[in-house]
């Protein structure tokens, strides 16, 4: 048993992710990419935008960097830094320069939870001057074509002060992602984890019903990605209804009388 | 025991004869003795006749019924007592007493509103349709908006039995709403008989059997549950079992039970179910009746708002045709979620919640959107103020007969009852009149060298960056450090790896609620110094940027518990706030329970690392016309406190009274609180306090 070590930048996706398409958001992605214009996916959590990522880094046959964005996240971590290797001291890319350099995908989830002075440093590769300017080297990298910059952030989970700024907002294309169709998320959870559609479909509903609490005591309903973790589970012979209750209802809060009810609600479905 | 009876029950004035029940008290366990005696103790504080009813009547029930339900028993007729006075209190006491225990052997395992209200409220939450209530009342029926639960239900030996009984009842009640048996006029229909009573109950019969047939489909967990809880009923009659074949169809509808009803009424029984609800034809038909024209106002007008936001952003493409703007509304009844499509006037729009929650209700109470319901309403010709609930004037309230509606509730802690007083205080938000004067100048004059020292010592505060030397990562190379473990490397010696400099920003992320006490006794010098004391921390304040408000308070009684604006979070600190500090004057009480409470609250709503809260006071907590004296108010404002910290708030106190190292200790700790002998020390301190408070 051996994990192995993947270098991204070398690392295209083969097999194909699966994807359900909700609109015309890989045509508008497509579009974006070839006019060169950097792309901000908006969503609430789970609703698929990392997996749209990946699906469209395997349609560009495109390397895909990731970078999870929190809140002591600098600029010198996307750029890169000096680092002393045997008395010598040596530069080392950042995931974003290392992006910029093999005309890659640099996808920022969360943009809003990094610090404010380190969205700026984005700010000449998302217009049209797409370069980055890596001041300790003194150097300014220019973006090849095929390199496309996208961030993504969720306007409901995010408050108002942490907000994304303006002059960073309006350099995107922005393409909004929503909870499927009832529908095309049950096809989705049947198709992820294994369920049957009859299975799907109640987890379905189940979620729809978490749903409805958002705004009376609940931040945010149930995700589809939580529908397939619990999917998951019933497929590898865990009770619907104890899956529910460890996969969707103890991720989703932590209020006791919530979680009874939202416990109530999936033993009712099932 | 007999002495402490005596006190507690004020015989000396009440001439209750406690020698009996001291008697009655001696003859049991010690343990039960100290249970019933504690609640006496507790219902005197709030009634003593009561204590003296609960003293009478509690030895005989302690062996049927648990300690849990004798408790909340308690609890329910003191609550009672707050909301409608002695009369009913005492008939609540005497419910009990006359309660046959055949018929509540179960009640030691039976599920107390209190415990499943909370849960079910939610569950019903999920469940799609219109928001219902869930209120306490004496049967579970519904009007269509609020679902009533009895206080206790306890049909089964188990104890998690009778919670999913409760469950079946809200869920039943919910599918009437969800489903259409409240679309029809109940007494009208039954108004056709020669018994109308009957005629209803059949209907209702029918109507649980439709129901249940549609939780089968759309919940069929839930529907297992009710068979399981309904396994001893007895098996339907030929009859019913053929009334029953035609309302489980797919597309069963209120018209198929109406249309069985004939027959069903010369039935000579009637089933009745577990967990089946009552019928109350009356109280539906008012509620329904209040909704209609306020609903159809409501979506009229939010579809005239609609079609103007839409007509601003086609502003000038817009073309210049006349006709009436239309809108088209398409229910979707799928998944077991109700939804709708909207198209004003040909464009398609995602309806706002408000809008969405509207169209629903209306679909539920008319099985469609009536085309009525979607003419935009035309200039003029509602009134939004008459047909949403616009905030009330909290000064209008007090110029008619009093009542509580537009205000906020809060509990408060009754420390001899050892249990809250529910919705007690009644609290509206009030602007300060601001007052422009030249009271903002004159203390910037006044304090003039001290404003200058402010800023130097804040400022000092804001820059809070500052280069960790020596680390074993960072942003750049420390090259001090290199050189000397190169030099280190050459002689031989081991090579530290603590070679980087970090940059560690501390970005502040506070956010501040300032109480500042409005009571009578701030009269003159301290509300001078309070005011000065705002305006110099609010110079301070905005230099570091932290997010704050400020809020006085005042009251006089439970009923008129008044939180006075005068900074909201949100809002910039410009002129008008400067002249509403100025405007500060003393007012009433000090009440201090239910504004602490709803600063939390308003707190906990802003996102902030850290939270602080602080009261500015000139006294004890202190309510002339109330129990709000002494150890009620200390220990209800510790209650407050507590609360606040539970949810990570960090309470402070700075206050003036000389004797207060007698309460604050106990109210905040020893270390949350600062006293100013001299209230002129007041506003430098108060920003000295702040800083300490926050770094």
């Amino acid at each position: 048993m051996n994990a192995r070590t993947l270098d991204p930048t070398e690392r295209l996706i083969e097999k194909e992710p699966y994807y359900e398409p909700v609109g015309e958001e890989i045509a508008l992605f497509e579009a974006a990419y070839r006019q060169r214009i950097p792309v901000l996916l908006k969503g609430p959590t789970g609703c698929g935008k990392t997996r749209f990522m990946e699906h469209m880094a395997w349609r560009l046959q495109r390397p895909l960097i990731t970078v999870s964005c929190h809140d002591d996240l600098t600029a010198s971590d996307l750029v890169g830094r000096y680092l002393v290797k045997g008395g010598e001291t040596v530069w080392v890319d950042g995931p974003l320069t290392r992006a910029v350099r093999c005309g890659g995908i640099c996808y920022l989830d969360e943009i809003v939870e990094a610090r404010k002075d380190t969205m700026v440093v984005i700010h000449p590769l998302a217009d049209d001057r797409r370069t980055l300017a890596m001041e300790k080297l003194g150097q300014m990298l220019e973006a090849p074509a095929e390199f496309c910059l996208a961030i993504s952030y969720n306007p409901g989970y995010q408050s108002v002060l942490k907000d994304l700024k303006q002059s960073t907002r309006q350099r995107f294309v922005a393409l909004e992602f929503d909870y499927p169709s009832a529908a095309l998320e049950q096809r989705i959870v049947a198709t992820e984890s294994g369920v049957s559609d009859a299975v799907a479909d109640k987890l379905v509903r189940f979620a729809q019903m978490t749903r409805n609490l958002k705004g009376s005591g609940l931040e945010e309903g149930a995700s589809t990605r939580l529908l397939v973790h619990a999917g998951k589970l019933i497929s590898d012979g865990i009770s619907p209804v104890t899956a529910c209750k460890s996969a969707v209802a103890q991720a989703v809060t932590d209020d006791a009388d919530m979680l009874k009810a939202i416990q109530e609600l999936s033993s009712s479905v099932f | 025991m007999e002495a402490s009876l005596h006190t507690w029950l004020e015989t000396e004035f009440t001439y209750f004869k406690v020698e009996e029940l001291a008697g009655e008290l001696a003859a049991l366990a010690r343990d039960d003795q100290d249970f019933i005696l504690g609640w006496i103790r507790r219902i005197a504080s709030t009634h003593i006749t009561l204590a003296w009813q609960f003293g009478r009547r509690a030895p005989a029930l302690l062996p049927r019924m648990e300690r849990r339900l004798l408790e909340a028993w308690a609890v329910h007729t003191c609550d009672v007592f707050d909301r409608t006075g002695l009369q009913t209190a005492l008939r609540v006491m005497e419910q009990v007493d006359s309660f046959d225990p055949a018929q509540h052997k179960h009640d030691a395992a039976g599920a107390l509103f209190e415990d499943f209200a909370p849960v079910l409220g939610n569950f019903v939450c999920g469940l799609s349709g219109r928001r219902l209530r869930i209120e306490e009342g004496d049967k579970a029926w519904t009007d269509g908006e609020r679902i009533v639960l009895p206080p206790l239900v306890a049909e089964f030996s188990d104890r998690d039995d009778n919670f999913q009984l409760a469950k079946v009842m809200v869920a039943l009640a919910w599918a009437q709403t969800r489903f259409g048996t409240l679309r029809v006029d109940h007494a009208q229909i039954a108004a056709g008989y020669a018994d109308p009573e009957r005629a209803l109950s059949r209907l209702n019969a029918l109507e649980t059997l439709r129901l249940s047939a549609r939780i089968a489909r759309d919940l069929p967990g839930l529907h297992r549950e009710m068979q399981r809880l309904a396994r001893v009923a007895e098996p339907l009659t030929p009859a019913w079992q053929a009334f029953a074949a035609r309302l489980t169809r797919d597309d069963a509808s209120i018209d198929d039970s109406l249309a069985l009803l004939a027959a069903a009424y010369a039935e000579p029984e009637s089933p009745r179910w577990t967990g089946q609800l009552d019928l109350r034809p009356d109280a539906v038909a008012a509620a329904r009746a209040a909704r209609l024209d306020k609903e159809k106002a409501r979506l009229r007008v939010r579809l005239a708002e609609l079609l103007e936001e839409q007509a601003e952003n086609r502003a000038s493409a817009a073309s210049q045709d006349t006709h009436p703007p239309a809108a088209e509304v398409e229910p979707r009844d799928e998944g077991g979620q109700l939804d709708f499509d909207i198209t004003l006037d040909g464009v398609p729009l995602a309806p706002p919640d408000d809008v969405r929650q509207l169209l629903t209700s209306v679909y539920l109470d008319f099985g469609e959107i009536p085309p009525e319901y979607l003419t935009p309403a035309g200039e003029g010709e509602y009134d939004p103020n008459l047909v949403f609930d616009r905030p009330e004037d909290p000064d209008a309230v007090w110029h008619g007969t009093y009542h509580e509606k537009g205000a906020e509730l809060y509990p408060e802690w009754d420390h001899g009852r050892q249990h809250y007083r529910k919705n007690w205080c009644v609290m509206r938000e009030k602007t300060v009149p601001p007052i422009q004067d030249d009271f903002y100048r004159q203390t910037l004059v006044k304090h003039q060298g001290a404003v200058k020292q402010l800023r130097r010592k804040f400022e000092a505060l804001r820059d809070e960056n500052r280069l960790d030397r020596r680390q074993t990562q960072g942003d750049e190379i420390d090259l001090d450090a290199l050189v000397e473990a190169l030099a280190d490397a050459k002689d031989g010696r081991e090579m530290s790896d603590r070679l980087f400099v970090r940059l560690h920003r501390a970005e502040r992320n506070i956010a501040v609620a300032f109480l500042v006490d409005m009571s009578g006794s701030t009269k003159g010098w301290i509300n001078e110094a309070e005011r000065e004391a705002l305006i110099l921390l609010c110079e301070a304040l905005e230099l570091l940027g932290d997010r704050y408000a400020i809020y006085g308070f005042s009251g006089t009684t439970r009923k008129r518990c008044e939180l006075f604006r005068i900074k909201t979070f949100d809002e910039p600190y410009d002129d008008e706030v400067k002249a509403r500090i100025s405007g500060i004057r003393p007012q009433e009480y000090t009440r201090m329970g239910f504004a602490l409470r709803h600063l939390s609250k308003l707190l906990n709503q802003v996102d902030a690392r850290t939270r602080v809260l602080v009261t500015l006071s000139d006294g004890r907590p202190d309510d002339y016309f109330d129990v709000y004296r002494g150890e009620y108010g200390v220990e209800d404002t510790r209650m407050a406190l507590l609360e606040a910290s539970r949810t990570g708030i960090h309470p402070f106190c700075i206050t003036l009274d000389r004797e207060a190292r007698d309460y604050l200790p106990h109210m905040y700790g020893a270390a949350r609180y600062v006293l100013l002998d001299d209230v002129r020390q007041l506003p430098l301190k108060v920003t000295d306090i702040y800083r300490r408070i926050t770094t």
